[in-house]
This record gives structure tokens, sequence and C-alpha cells, in this order.
């Protein structure tokens, strides 16, 4: 019990970095800081999951293991890939780091999903809903991060399909009824995946259309999409640190990204729509 | 409807927990100067790898002879940590740029 309240206030000490960080990374004096301040923090919630957190039990060796390997690897390839990247090609190693966000909150949902086949549940399952939403937002986070980091590498032409807007507006459509016909019917596994590949698609032929010029919008945007999955995950598992975390994210982003809009003097559904995006692209970069 | 009315019940902390951070979100960078835009979004991205704590939780719930649970709750590790640790790199290394550089107003 003692240490179950101990990680709980671990968590809380988390989210108040993560407040203070984000707070502190607004004003140029103290930005630096902030940022380390939010890293600190972000080490005491994984120790204390790692070392506190009550379902462990014997014979658990194994996930041990791979948790730490886990975390070893993606230590190092993170600390190499943004020591190595060209300080001129940062938004993109941004968008790529924001894409494994968004994936780990997808691949999240999918575990989740497995062990909710087995529970009996009558009326409206909460639980359910969450990780629909999480693995859509997570896996349109992906797909669209990846593009707009390809992009901006050059390794993506921008290329408008035809219809484009039209087919993004019938995959919106096909996901609100996956998840609407399983919130009545149950949940189904092959519907469960089905969401998952049309989230993909929809994530790529979301930022397909836009311009490399309004790509930091589209990034920032991606960006609180993935703070809102992070913030499913944590309701789905009742964690304070995962739930403020992905919700400032989530709600500053937004503000972020409107705030990016009006610095370039854009509007929001201008840079979505792609209205003039492709054609401004030489002329605005200015950052 | 009722069923609905019940979970939101049943989980009515949480529900103010969320508007609660939507507002202080929205609070936090009202006053951020155009160009710390890159740094904090940079910095906000490895803020929401926090997702991380997701996946280590998924990993010690997960009984050893799962082995699908074993392996996607792996591959969510790595990424999750990916996102933490380049994230906040990444976001030292763009702040450390803007230290050198005289200050503009």
């Amino acid at each position: 019990m003692i240490s179950l309240n101990i990680l709980e206030i671990s968590y809380l000490i988390a989210s108040l970095t993560f407040i203070l960080g984000l707070k502190m990374l607004s004003h140029p004096d103290s930005a630096r800081k902030g940022n380390l301040l939010a890293a600190a923090g972000m080490g005491i919630a994984v120790l204390a999951t790692l070392v506190l957190y009550q379902d462990f039990d014997a014979g658990k060796g194994l996930n041990y293991g791979l948790i730490f390997l886990g975390l070893v690897i993606g230590t190092i390839i993170g600390t190499i890939m943004a020591k190595k990247v060209q300080m001129t090609a940062m938004p993109q190693m941004v968008s790529f780091f924001n894409g494994m966000g968004g994936a780990c909150a997808a691949l999240i949902a999918i575990i989740e999903f497995q062990h909710h086949q087995h529970a009996e549940i009558t009326g409206f399952d909460g639980e359910l809903l969450v990780m629909l939403l999480g693995l859509l937002i997570g896996s349109v986070s992906f797909s669209g991060s990846m593009i707009a980091y390809g992009k901006l590498e050059g390794k993506i032409k921008d290329k408008v399909l035809p219809m484009n807007q039209a087919v993004n507006m019938l995959l919106l459509l096909t996901v609100t009824g996956l998840i609407a016909y399983q919130m009545f019917a149950g949940s189904d596994p092959v519907l469960f995946y089905v969401l998952l590949g049309v989230a993909l698609i929809y994530g790529i032929l979301f930022v397909m259309p836009i311009g490399g010029a309004d790509m930091p919008v589209v990034i920032s945007l991606l960006n609180s999409f993935t703070g809102i999955a992070a913030a499913f995950g944590g309701f789905l598992y009742d964690n304070k640190a995962m739930l403020t975390g992905g919700i400032l994210v989530g709600s500053a982003g937004t503000i972020l990204t409107i705030l990016m809009c009006k610095a370039m003097n854009r509007s929001l559904t201008n840079v979505l729509l792609g209205a003039f995006g492709g054609s401004t692209a030489t002329s605005s970069k200015s950052g | 409807m009722e069923a609905i009315l019940n979970y939101i019940g049943t989980n009515m902390e949480m529900v103010y927990f969320l508007i609660l951070a939507i507002l202080l979100g929205v609070e936090v960078i009202s006053n951020v100067p155009a160009i710390l835009h890159t740094p904090l979004m940079s910095g906000a991205n490895a803020i929401h790898g926090v997702v991380v704590v997701g996946a280590i939780i998924v990993m010690l719930q997960a009984s050893p002879d799962n082995y699908l649970a074993l392996v996607v709750g792996f591959l969510a590790v790595i990424v999750g940590t990916l996102n933490v640790i380049g994230g906040f790199v990444v976001t030292d290394r763009m702040l450390e740029m803007f230290k050198k550089k005289p200050k503009k107003s």
C-alpha cells in the first residue's frame, strides 16, 4: 500500500514538472531549464513505474528484461539520432519522434484490445471507446508524422491526389462508422484492425496535400493529436501522469498550432485544406 | 444513455482532471514569443512521450507466455523511449543554439 502511494506521489511530481516545464519553455530565459525539469519529471515517472507498479509478481523476469532492453535500445537510438541531426533538419526530427509517440499509443491500444476481448461487458463500454479513440488518433498521428518527416527530408514529393478532400471526408466518415458500430454491437477484432488500417491511410492522405512551408503547423497539430492519444492511455490505466502530460500537450499544442498559423498570417483551415499551400511554399519560408 | 451517464459518474474525478488540464494547457503557453514556437513544440513533443509509462504498464501486466503482447509491448517501449529521449535531446540542442545568439527582442 505504501509503495502504491509513493507511486501516485511520483506521478504527481511528474505532472507538476510537466506543467512548470511547459510554462518555463514559453519564456526565453528559462526555456532550457524548463526542458530539463520536464525531462527529470519524466525520469521519475518511468523509474517509479518500473520499481513500484503493483501488478508484478514472480515469473515475470522476461517482462522486466524486455522492458530494460527496450528502454536501452530506445535511449541509444534516440540520443544518436537527436545528436547527429543537422540544425536545419530539426522540424522533421520532431515530426519523427512525434510519430513514434503516436505509434506507442496505438500499440498500447492493440494490446489492451486483446485483453479486452476476454472481458464480458454489457451496456455502454467506455473502456472500448477510449481504446478505439486511442488507436485512431495514435495511428493517424503516426502515419501523418511519417509523411511530414518524409516530405521535409525530400523523400516524398508533394502530390495532390484527385478528390483528396472528398476521399478524406469519406475516410473520416468510415472511422466514425467503425467506432459507432462497435460501440453498439460490441468489439469486433476484424473491424478493430480495419479501423487501424483506415486510420493509417487517413493520416497519410491528411498530410499529403499540404505544402512544405505549412509543415511546421501540421507537425504541431499532429503533436497535439499524440498528446490526446497519450491522454486516452492515461484514462485507460487511471494514470495521472499520462493524463496530465497528454492533455497538457493536447491543449497547449492546439493553441500553439493556432499561434503558429497567426504568425504566418494564415488560418488553420487554409493550411489544412492546402488551399494555396503549394504555391506559397517558396515565398513564405522565413521560420 | 443511462449507461453513458453512469460511466461519466464513476469517472467524475478524471473528467474534472481532464477539463482543468485543458484550461491549464491553454493558459500556460498563451504568451509565448514567436521565436520559441518550434522549441516549445519540440518540448511538448517530448512531454507526450509520457505514453511510454503506459507501455511499461502493459508489459508489466502481460503474462510471460503471451508472446504477442510481449512483442508488441516491447516495440511500444522502444518507440515510446525514442519519443522521450529524442524529444528532450532535440529540444535541448535547439535551445542551446538560442543561447549563443545575441538576444533578439
